[in-house]
């Protein structure tokens, strides 16, 4: 493995005097906003979703109001404390005494931590390094990835694979919701409506990883020997290049999915059966 | 008098374009202590410009090329003029030079089983240019820089040569240059030099060369005594930019018309019909139907003439415009968008598309571009032995535009890229030998550099001289005018009286600041050999009473079967004066020219 | 008549400052015209770097208002009218003279690539290869070494200490063309990770956003070579498959090591 000693340096000679004035940037262009909106937009929605997934209530929707709705952050609902009808069947930890969505958010918590395009919106949004192009970042020292814990970014397909389980799981979810206990039995609701389009937009965003660009047939070298794999490849690599939309769409709209079924839940809205 | 530091080598490159590079890569790779000069970055010279391709009879396409073709094709659009011996080297030698490139890492477009694809281009008989979209040289520059880099080649940026350096014994032995950055002095020690500086283009106002393209091999080695011939064979590329002004002369690819693209005056005629000369009738289609067919099917059709020799187009051009058939900004339209789509045209000219959106805001894909002739390419040049490249004098080596013979009277595109691959090596391999049978130490007079300095010295001494922006530009207007695409006695005749006070000029101009990296001072010692190429191109054309390929003269028309039989020969008399004599071109042997008489099949 | 003012950085290694420079107005001129009629005017000592003029050969890279730009494609008409246009070298490399830097670092990172490796040629003495196996790579052998990437790096751009540890966005993809092409038998990856630093990297895609060659660096280049080296490093699943079907044996990490160091 790598160690500091093994860096053979590039033999330049450092301290060469530089050119333009010594300011932070010649920008003159209004460069903040696009850190200054990241910053704003990331700290709403983690907000709230601290907020959501420390409440510990009002995640699920069941037969009492005739649906089968759960909080895309509770899903899988596998603790002791689950409210009846959102649990788990054939897995439950009955130690476990905080909040289920700790467990259940983790793993696409973490996923969308050492996610590539995220990482490029916190790296400039809240570490500045660098606010944006051609302003100075400001740090002392940079050692970008190379160390704990940026270091760990490296295991992003490990969250991949975790993410996959927690698509399916959600799927799953999204098909109940298709379930109207009480109102017809099988039918499509407004909420229905919000789970599937969140499964859909979590696929897409899993589908459109980089990670998952390499799985499928970056890693290929010569594409005419794997047409299957080039295929793939074909496929994900403009859902690639929409990651960042993607990304955005697929956190905003689970945050909704949330919100919505916190919503009908609590009381505050009914959720009006369409068909 | 400033000092100078001093390197010692067996063979020194001037010039790191693709000659350069693939001569210094031939060397280095004998063993011998190479160093390569240029006057910019490493992968900043003038081939990176280049961008249809590379002419290699590699049959990829079309089965039935073969070198023989290739040869007949180059010496018939070189008007016959051309060193035969370097046509057949030329074309027998590039597909082993393009398959070796592929070697060292260059990526060119394949074909569906895999080979490197050819396309079409004026002059060609069959699609044979080798060729990555219309960025070819860049391709080609920059395989040969990694090849040399992981040679480890020494490399001296931005270090323009002044002189060549001779021995007392007559040889050249080395040369001297400044660094651009410092303005200090460098001077190497030698047992052999190539020259590979490439164009002259500089010293006209409208040019698709880049600012090195000043002539100074051209020059230094007329200065070292060595012959240079048919300095008046000039090539206009028919189509440069010629709006916005400040973008006009850049290239537009000949890929354009060899992809589909047609040329049309303002009334919307495809008026290259109505040009096709008596020596290309045979094989150029004579209507629109035909010409359209002949893109999918070369067999049963005969070529649309847009891709005629570049001689012929550009003339064309030019009298459409002369007649009031041009566009708006004097150019004639090259007309894709309506022959093409859209996705088609953005892959395969996508710098094309990318350069008319950015510079002028034309989308090609939607307008025709506005196009006329610009300064492009020097057939003529130093002379040299088809074999070896060396000049006529000991220990001096050239190849690639710098060079001349291979060319004749006019270059067919895609000729130049091989044409640098396959000389560049064998000057390389001609230049290593040289060196190892050279015995002693080379030792230039130490009076040549003294002199040569004190001359670059000269403009920080005066206050009040020209500019010489001023001089330049001045140059610029004289050579496009009276020395252009059409030439006449009495134009040129005022060329040369021009150029005396040009001289005059360039021997006063003062420049101010420094000589650290001192751009200024850097165009005032260019002047030297812009002014000496100029000289030479407007005496040839003076001397060639005649028209044929790159020189076209209005009060001499025709061709001269005399004249088709000489080069005419330059170089540095007694007391400093040129000279200008007729020298009869090798006779080709009888296998050859039957080559040249068989009507294609 | 219309005017433009050029706000040109000048100076040395002993110092410099801005110097206005009022011109008037060509239509269609772009930034390197009006620093042409500069040099022919007022300063001909100037000092920049241009060759093509046309957008291919990448010599003429400044911070133009503050943004690493080809002088040669950025249109006047393309700035705002109203205030100066600011021209400044490339920040990330030692100035020698007004625009002119110093670039050799570049130039020293490209020696201790190890070079293209191909397998033995084919029957025919040639290599086969399809367009497909080969459109990455020619996406990143468009790179004009203009050298912006590397200007833009603020890796290397506020932490002049990295030089010695970062190759820089140019030599990523120069690495990720390699390590895909279809005919190279070397495995470079460990020399990646090591030695030429691709962990500082941080995605936050400048280099892409300044490519004049509109080269995806980022997606197409980096973050591929990134999952390349986790393969190699960061993931024991993926060694283990690879050391049971003994696919694609990675080559001594050594040799690549001693050919880089021979440079």
């Amino acid at each position: 493995m790598s160690t500091l000693e093994d860096v053979k340096p590039v033999p330049v000679s450092l301290g060469g005097v530089r050119g333009g004035p010594d300011v932070r940037t010649l920008r003159r262009d209004p460069w903040w906003h696009f850190p200054a909106a990241t910053v704003a937009f990331l700290t709403v929605i983690v907000t709230y979703l601290m907020w959501a997934i420390f409440q510990n209530a009002y995640y699920f929707v069941g037969a009492s109001q005739h649906r089968d709705l759960i909080s895309p952050f509770y899903s899988p609902c596998i603790v002791g404390s689950c409210v009846p009808g959102a649990h788990g069947t054939f897995l439950v930890i009955h130690w476990w005494m905080w909040s289920p969505a700790i467990l259940a958010a983790a793993v696409p918590a973490g996923f969308r931590l050492t996610c590539y395009y995220y990482r490029k919106a916190y790296y400039r949004g809240f570490w500045q390094a660098p606010p944006a192009c051609g302003v100075a970042d400001g740090h002392t020292l940079y050692t970008g990835e190379t160390r704990f814990p940026l270091v760990l970014q490296n295991f992003h397909r490990y969250f991949w694979f975790g993410a996959l389980i927690f698509n399916v799981i959600l799927t799953i979810d999204a098909i109940m919701a298709f379930r109207l206990p009480g109102d017809g039995g099988i039918g499509v609701s407004v909420g229905t409506l919000v789970l599937v389009v969140n499964a859909a937009l979590l696929w897409l965003y899993s589908g459109s990883c980089h990670f998952c660009r390499h799985f499928c047939g970056g890693s290929v070298d010569r594409f005419s020997k794997h047409p299957i794999r080039y295929r793939l490849w074909k496929i994900v690599s403009p859902l690639n290049q929409r990651h960042m939309e993607i990304a955005w769409a697929s956190l905003f709209w689970v945050a909704f999915a949330d919100l919505y079924v916190r919503l009908v839940a609590s009381g505050v809205i009914s959720d009006p059966k369409l068909f | 008098m400033p000092d100078y530091q001093t390197h010692d080598f067996d063979v020194v490159v001037i010039g790191a374009g693709g000659a350069g590079l693939r001569a210094a890569v031939e060397a280095k790779e004998r063993g011998l202590r190479t160093a390569l000069v240029c006057k910019s970055l490493l992968g900043k010279a003038h081939t990176v410009m280049a961008e249809g391709g590379a002419a290699a009879a590699m049959g990829n396409v079309w089965p039935e090329d073969n070198w023989q073709v290739h040869f007949r094709d180059t010496m018939r659009g070189g008007k016959l003029l051309n060193n035969w011996r370097m046509a057949q080297v030329h074309a027998q030698e590039a597909p082993d030079r393009i398959y070796e490139l592929e070697r060292w890492g260059a990526l060119f477009d394949r074909t569906d089983d895999g080979r490197i694809l050819q396309r079409d281009f004026g002059g060609h008989r069959y699609a044979r240019l080798a060729h990555v979209g219309d960025r070819t040289g860049l391709e080609l520059i920059r395989t040969l820089q990694q090849r040399a880099v992981s040679l480890d080649v020494e490399v001296f940026m931005e270090c323009k040569v002044l002189r060549l350096l001779k021995d007392a014994e007559g040889r050249v032995s080395g040369a001297l240059g400044y660094w651009r950055a410092t303005g200090d002095y460098v001077t190497f020690n030698a047992k052999a030099v190539i020259l590979a500086t490439g164009s002259v283009g500089k010293a006209w106002l409208y040019t698709s060369n880049s600012w090195e393209s000043t002539g100074d091999g051209h020059a230094m080695a007329l200065w070292a005594g060595a012959d240079l011939i048919d300095m008046e064979f000039i090539q206009f590329h028919p189509t440069g930019m010629v709006w916005p002004l400040s973008v006009r002369g850049v290239l537009v690819t000949e890929g354009v018309r060899g992809d589909g693209g047609v040329l049309r005056n303002s009334e919307g005629r495809r008026f290259m019909f109505d040009y096709i000369p008596a020596m290309f009738a045979a094989e150029t289609a004579d209507t629109e139907e035909e010409a359209d067919r002949w893109y999918d099917d070369h067999i049963d059709n005969r070529r649309p003439p847009e891709l005629l020799p570049r001689d012929e187009v550009a003339r064309s051009i030019n009298t459409e415009v002369k007649a009031g058939r041009g566009g708006p900004h004097g150019g004639v339209y090259l007309d894709i968008a309506s022959r093409r789509t859209a996705d088609y045209i953005r892959r395969r000219l996508p710098s094309m598309y990318h350069q008319f959106m950015e510079l002028a805001g034309v989308d090609i894909t939607v307008e025709p571009m506005e196009v006329g002739p610009t300064c492009h390419y020097i057939m003529g040049g130093v002379r040299v032995d088809a074999d070896t490249e060396a000049t006529t004098v000991p220990g001096l080596f050239a190849a690639g535009e710098v060079a001349a013979g291979l060319h004749g009277a006019n270059r067919l595109g895609g000729n130049s890229l091989s044409d640098l691959l396959v000389f560049g090596r064998r000057a390389g391999m001609a230049a290593s030998d040289f060196a190892e049978g050279r015995t002693g130490t080379p030792s230039p007079l130490v009076s040549e550099v003294e002199r040569a300095i004190a001359e670059a010295e000269a403009p920080f001494d005066r206050q009040d001289g020209d500019n010489p922006y001023q001089v330049h530009q001045d140059l610029q207007r004289t050579m496009q005018e009276l020395v252009g695409i059409i030439r006449t006695e009495s134009e040129l005749v005022q060329a040369l009286d021009e150029l005396d006070k040009l001289d005059e000029r360039a021997r006063r101009v003062s420049v101010p600041g420094g000589r650290a990296y001192n751009p200024g001072w850097n165009l005032a010692t260019d002047l030297p050999a812009m002014l000496t190429v100029s000289r030479l191109a407007a005496k040839g054309a003076l001397e060639r009473r005649e028209s044929r390929g790159g020189q076209t003269r209005d009060d001499y028309p025709k061709a001269d079967a005399e004249l088709g039989k000489v080069n005419f020969v330059q170089r540095l008399g007694a007391g400093g004066a040129f000279t200008i004599t007729p020298a009869p071109i090798a006779a080709m042997p009888a296998e050859l020219q039957k080559l040249l008489e068989e009507e294609p099949s | 008549m219309a005017e433009v003012t050029m706000r040109v950085w000048r100076g040395d290694p002993g110092g410099g400052a801005f110097t206005d420079y009022t011109m008037p107005a060509v239509e269609g001129e772009v930034v390197l015209d009006v620093i042409h009629r500069i040099q022919a005017g007022p300063a001909p000592d100037l000092a920049c770097r241009w060759n093509c003029k046309a957008g291919r050969c990448g010599s003429c890279s400044a911070e133009i208002n503050g943004i690493p730009r080809l002088m040669c494609m950025t249109r006047m008409d393309s700035l705002p009218p109203e205030e100066p246009v600011l021209v400044a070298p490339m920040r990330t490399f030692p100035v020698i003279r007004d625009l002119v830097t110093d670039v050799s670092f570049n130039f020293e990172v490209a020696k201790r690539i190890p070079a293209f490796t191909p397998e033995p040629a084919g029957p025919d003495g040639t290599h086969r290869m399809m367009q497909v196996d080969i459109e990455r790579g020619q996406e990143f052998r468009k790179c004009i070494e203009c050298f912006m990437c590397q200007d833009v790096c603020h890796v290397i751009r506020d932490h002049e200490e990295n030089k010695r540890a970062f190759a820089g966005p140019r030599f990523f993809i120069r690495l990720m063309e390699l390590e895909a092409h279809p005919l190279d038998t070397l495995d470079r990856r460990q020399l990646i990770h090591r030695d030429m630093g691709i962990g500082y990297c941080n995605i936050t895609k400048c280099c892409t956003e300044v490519c004049p060659e509109l080269i995806h660096i980022t997606d197409n280049g980096i973050i591929p070579l990134k999952e390349r080296v986790v393969d190699s490093s960061y993931d024991p699943v993926a060694r283990l498959g690879r050391r049971i079907l003994r696919r694609r044996a990675p080559a001594p990490a050594d040799d690549v090591a001693v050919k880089s160091a021979g440079n």
